[in-house]
């Protein structure tokens, strides 16, 4: 299976968050946001927030919120599991939240490691009211990217933009 | 032996409250950061998210880099967000300060001795953490070194101030997080500052 340009689509998502005016792009490092972080470090307009557990992130975003500003949470989907207890501050104090989630222990997944948390990453977001938007295919990924900012920083949801394995590519071993 | 009463800390130390933009960790801190400021709306208090508070003034910081902002946490609440001041050191922004009222127990929940009891110094781990400028205070007649230090030390600061086992202050606040959240946001023009 050829799996897309990791460039090419993170140039892609990185537009449209700058375009919807998001500026702070908080993160804990993953193959599949590499690019996403280094476009975040050079644009003028933006920063990229080094975490050291992605929960900080929910907050840090919270707190932009506060002030009228946007931010994106971008982590691999093992983190999603540091996450619930924070993920309160959507359901209970309606703070716009929009997760970027790239998947491990899904579609190709050779490290047995991966598979209980990746499997459990669609069950603990919805439990906590996080609408989850899933990409397999290249062609599915403008639109979803469109519809997470959408739901995210106009309707105000918590949404997770997920990119999963069969679009990303499984990491080899 | 700390000899700080946490009930006169906050109005002591940071005596213009509406200068900052102020957000505060659960239970003890945040009663006392509600109780001195009655509520105020450039005040957002937690009840919950245990160990978020840090991070979400950061987010402010980060956001409004002109906008002097406040962390106002305890021991425990600090202690389970301990990473944050290692994302604050990093970023490193200079209108940050946080305050931990430190008083060594977990005093929401029955008062169980925390680490700081038991030899963890807040003040060495955040100067660890590589934040810029660090103070401890734990007598009276030091807040108002507290209060200069707030004002003049570069930023990010941390600022531990260690308290005696007295009661928070007694405030009835406002805990519905999403009422909260819009007044802060009113009361700041949020709703202006996005340019799409």
């Amino acid at each position: 299976m050829i799996t897309p340009d990791r460039q090419l689509w993170s140039k892609l998502v990185f537009d449209k968050l700058v375009e919807a005016d998001v500026s702070l792009f908080s993160y804990i490092p993953d193959f599949g946001n590499t690019d996403i972080i280094k476009m975040a470090e050079e644009h003028n307009k933006t920063q990229a927030v080094l975490l050291t557990s992605e929960e900080e992130g929910i907050a840090i975003c919270a707190g932009a919120d506060l002030v009228g500003k946007r931010g994106v949470v971008c982590m691999q989907s093992s983190g999603v599991g540091n996450c619930p207890n924070f993920l309160s501050l959507i359901k209970g104090g309606k703070f716009p939240m929009l997760l970027i989630v790239t998947m491990r222990g899904d579609y190709g997944e050779e490290n047995h490691w991966q598979y209980p948390m990746g499997q459990a990453v669609k069950p603990i977001l919805e439990a906590m009211g996080i609408l989850v938007i899933q990409v397999d295919r290249e062609d599915e990924l403008e639109h979803a990217i469109e519809a997470s900012i959408s739901a995210a920083f106009t309707a105000g949801e918590g949404v997770a933009l997920v990119l999963s394995q069969k679009f990303l590519g499984a990491k080899a071993f | 032996m700390a000899t700080i009463d946490r009930q006169v800390l906050l109005p002591k130390l940071i005596p213009n409250p509406d200068q900052y933009l102020m957000i505060a960790g659960l239970a003890g801190a945040s009663k006392d950061a509600a109780g001195f400021t009655k509520d105020g709306a450039n005040l957002f208090t937690m009840a919950g998210t245990m160990g978020a508070s840090v991070s979400m003034g950061l987010g402010v910081a980060l956001s409004e880099p002109k906008q002097p902002v406040i962390s106002i946490t305890g021991d425990g609440e600090l202690i389970m967000g301990i990473g944050s001041l290692l994302t604050v050191a990093s970023m490193s922004p200079d209108n940050l300060t946080i305050i931990c009222i430190d008083n060594g127990m977990h005093a929401e929940t029955g008062g169980q001795l925390g680490h700081t009891s038991r030899g963890t110094d807040l003040a060495i781990m955040a100067k660890g953490a590589g934040i810029a400028s660090v103070m401890t205070i734990e007598a009276p007649e030091q807040i108002k070194n507290g209060t200069k230090f707030i004002i003049d030390a570069p930023g990010p600061r941390f600022l531990c101030a260690r308290v005696n086992d007295g009661p928070p202050t007694p405030f009835k606040r406002d805990f519905n997080l999403s009422v909260r959240r819009q007044i802060f946001r009113t009361a700041y023009g949020a709703q202006n500052k996005v340019n799409v």
